[in-house]
């Protein structure tokens, strides 16, 4: 009696069946085309490399079994209408010379010209512009040479150019089609008919090309730039859509603050450190736009958080980028990006040019919309002669205030300035003469 | 209480400066003490800043002794020296009928001179000031008539439809007293800052940026061709 007599389990478990059972390890069968040594090493892994059984690549072609020769051999072609003869050297398949026509005979193709009798030329072909016996000579150059019309025009009698034999021709044999058809339906679909010569639109097409052909890079530098300018302007276009009804109201605002004169009352009784005060015109604050409500709620506020607040909501409709413009614009006109001096006086002018500057910037925005306009217009015509000079006061739009402009900017800033930009316009007399240019290239496109 | 009754739309200005100004100890100086500076907050006009402020509190770097050193009377300022720099908060309390808010200043001290402001020198400071405006709206009746006529505010006409009484004669005993800092040891250090100055540039710019907005109107006006009546109402 064991412990299983106990426990009431059955005896029968030998320990040699438990070996026995142990699963035997199928060996992978080994694929077809690999050696066994190959193989053995991957251990039936995926091969790195694909390989391929020789059995499957195509057969080497039988040869020896061909006797292949060069012979030089005469030949005739359907092409020639004279009959000469001519040689070449032709491959030779075990000793028979191949037969039938000229490989390249094929291609020898010609053109179907339309043939007109006097009657139909009095009927449907009379033009002004050209007499029979012309269109006579037309027609039998256009058959002798096969349409090819540089090749007529360069030998036509008369002085025609390329456009008015294309069109004479493609005229008359459209009209010759129509006029023979039974019904207008019949040859509609046929391709002189369906697609007649614009001969206008052919001088314009060559004219463009050769306008862009003849660019010079520097032309094809500037127009990418002022492409991609272009396509960044209508980006930010779309991204800042609500900044154009901002700078509307501002305008009145920005007139009526700088007409307005001194104001009565002085600022304070202790003018030992505003030493001008009396004199320098001190802005009347329009009672809306003095301090944020939010501020005098407080009762008690520091004037450059104040400021702070104002400049926030004035440049709330513009982008980050648009902010860092502006800030660069007031250190490019000599004014501190944050007032030194922040009296009540200063944050409120100091808005004022912020506000100023962002309808500035609305305004370059406008017009370079306008002039990608007219310029994508003019491009889609090529009205311009190729060598007019585009948009050369980019400079200006970009930075309008040079620091070399301002009587008074620091010198640290002017230094600064001069490494990243050569000397702006602006200082210049006002009418400089890349800006006097763009009458005249209006006028240019709208002719 | 009459101290409550608020005058509504009047705003009270009290110009401030506030910095530092650190002399290098030269030959004096060691490691843990190269700089002796003062930090301060002064009228714009060196005018007592008492009238408003009855406590300043400047709280320095943890690494001093008591870092948090209270200034209970006019002059606000307080000395110490160091070797680093470090931003300094300063926290004003005003008097009870002036504002029961407090008001927070921070100011990076600095000790040592720009590069381009020449070398380090025991003669000549390093001086950075800060220019502010305390501005008190809707204050209260009470303090109005007190500092209405006091130096250190910019205090606005007051309308007629205000009645007030008149300021009695006893209100503004100039005792003695040496909160403001006219006679300041460091006076000469102060800076000059110009409203005016400001304003001219402020002014030149604007004109520039007018005629510049002129010249686009002008141009986007031919491209137009003739003038809409709402691009260009002004004329320009």
């Amino acid at each position: 009696m064991d412990a299983k007599d106990i426990l009431g389990l059955p005896k029968s478990f030998p320990v040699t069946q438990e070996k026995k059972s142990r699963p035997q390890k199928e060996p992978q069968r080994k694929p077809d085309g690999i050696s066994r040594e190959v193989y053995a090493l991957t251990g039936g892994m995926a091969p790195l490399m694909p390989t391929v059984e020789v059995s499957h690549l195509k057969r080497r072609p039988a040869a020896g079994k061909e006797k292949i020769t060069w012979q030089w051999l005469p030949f005739t072609s359907s092409a020639r209408s004279d009959n000469l003869q001519l040689y070449h050297w032709v491959r030779v398949v075990n000793g028979v010379p191949p037969t039938g026509d000229y490989q390249f005979a094929k291609y020898n193709k010609s053109v179907e010209v339309l043939k007109y009798t006097d009657e139909e030329y009095e009927k449907h072909l009379t033009d002004p512009m050209w007499t029979k016996e012309e269109t006579d000579q037309l027609f039998y150059m256009c058959e002798h040479y096969d349409l090819r019309f540089i090749i007529i025009a360069d030998r036509f009698p008369t002085s025609r150019t390329i456009e008015e034999l294309k069109s004479r021709y493609y005229y008359v044999s459209r009209a010759l089609l129509i006029a023979r058809a039974p019904s207008a339906a019949d040859v509609a679909n046929h391709p002189l008919v369906k697609d007649h010569y614009n001969m206008a639109h052919e001088v314009e097409r060559k004219r463009a090309l050769s306008a862009v052909l003849s660019r010079t890079k520097q032309q094809e530098l500037r127009d990418a730039e002022i492409l991609s300018e272009a396509k960044r302007i209508m980006e930010s276009r779309m991204a800042s859509k609500g900044t154009e009804s901002v700078d509307l109201p501002d305008d009145q605002t920005n007139i009526e603050i700088t007409e307005k004169g001194t104001r009565g009352d002085s600022p304070s009784p202790s003018s030992n450190m505003h030493p001008l005060s009396s004199a320098a015109p001190t802005a009347a604050i329009p009672e809306g736009s003095s301090t944020p409500a939010s501020l005098r709620m407080l009762r008690l506020y520091l004037r450059t958080h104040a400021l702070d607040q104002m400049v926030q909501a004035a440049s709330s409709s513009a982008g980050p980028r648009t902010i860092k413009r502006v800030e660069q614009t007031l250190s490019d006109l000599g004014v501190h990006i944050k007032p030194k001096v922040p009296t009540k006086a200063v944050c409120a002018e100091h808005l004022e040019l912020r506000k100023e500057i962002l309808t500035l910037f609305n305004l370059q925005k406008q017009l370079q919309n306008k002039e990608a306009e007219v310029s994508a217009t003019r491009d889609t015509s090529y009205a311009e002669p190729p060598g007019t000079p585009k948009r050369q006061y980019r400079g200006d739009i970009d930075r309008p205030f040079s620091p070399e402009a301002i009587g008074f900017g620091g010198e640290r800033l002017g230094k600064r300035d001069h490494k990243r930009r050569p000397p702006g316009r602006f200082g210049d007399a006002p009418p400089s003469p890349p800006q006097s240019k763009r009458p005249r290239k209006l006028k240019a496109s709208d002719g | 209480m009459g101290q409550t009754k608020r005058l509504k739309d009047v705003e009270i200005c009290f110009p401030i400066v506030y910095g530092t100004i650190s002399f290098w100890l030269g030959k004096k100086a060691s490691e843990y003490n190269s700089h002796k500076w003062t930090v301060y907050v002064r009228g714009a006009t060196n005018e007592d800043l008492g009238v408003i402020v009855k406590r300043a509190i400047f709280q320095l770097h943890p690494s001093f002794n008591n870092p948090t050193r209270v200034v209970e009377s006019p002059p606000f300022e307080l000395s110490e020296s160091g070797w680093g720099e470090f931003e300094i908060a300063i926290t004003l309390f005003f008097h009870s009928d002036v504002c029961d808010k407090q008001l927070d200043l921070y100011h990076q001290l600095k000790l040592y001179p720009e590069e381009d402001n020449g070398p380090q020198s025991t003669k000549k400071p390093v001086v950075v000031e800060t220019y502010d405006e305390i501005v008190f709206s809707d204050p209260s009746e009470a303090f109005f008539l007190r500092v209405q006529n006091h130096p250190a505010a910019i205090v606005p006409r007051i309308h007629a439809g205000l009645n007030l009484p008149a300021p009695g004669p006893q209100e503004f005993i100039p005792e003695k007293k040496r909160g403001d800092t006219k006679d300041h040891p460091l006076g000469q250090w102060f800076m000059n800052f110009s409203e005016a100055d400001e304003l001219l540039k402020l002014a030149a710019a604007r004109q520039q940026v007018q005629a510049h907005i002129g010249k686009l109107r002008r141009q986007l006006s031919m491209i137009d061709g003739p003038p809409q009546s709402s691009k260009a109402p002004f004329g320009q």
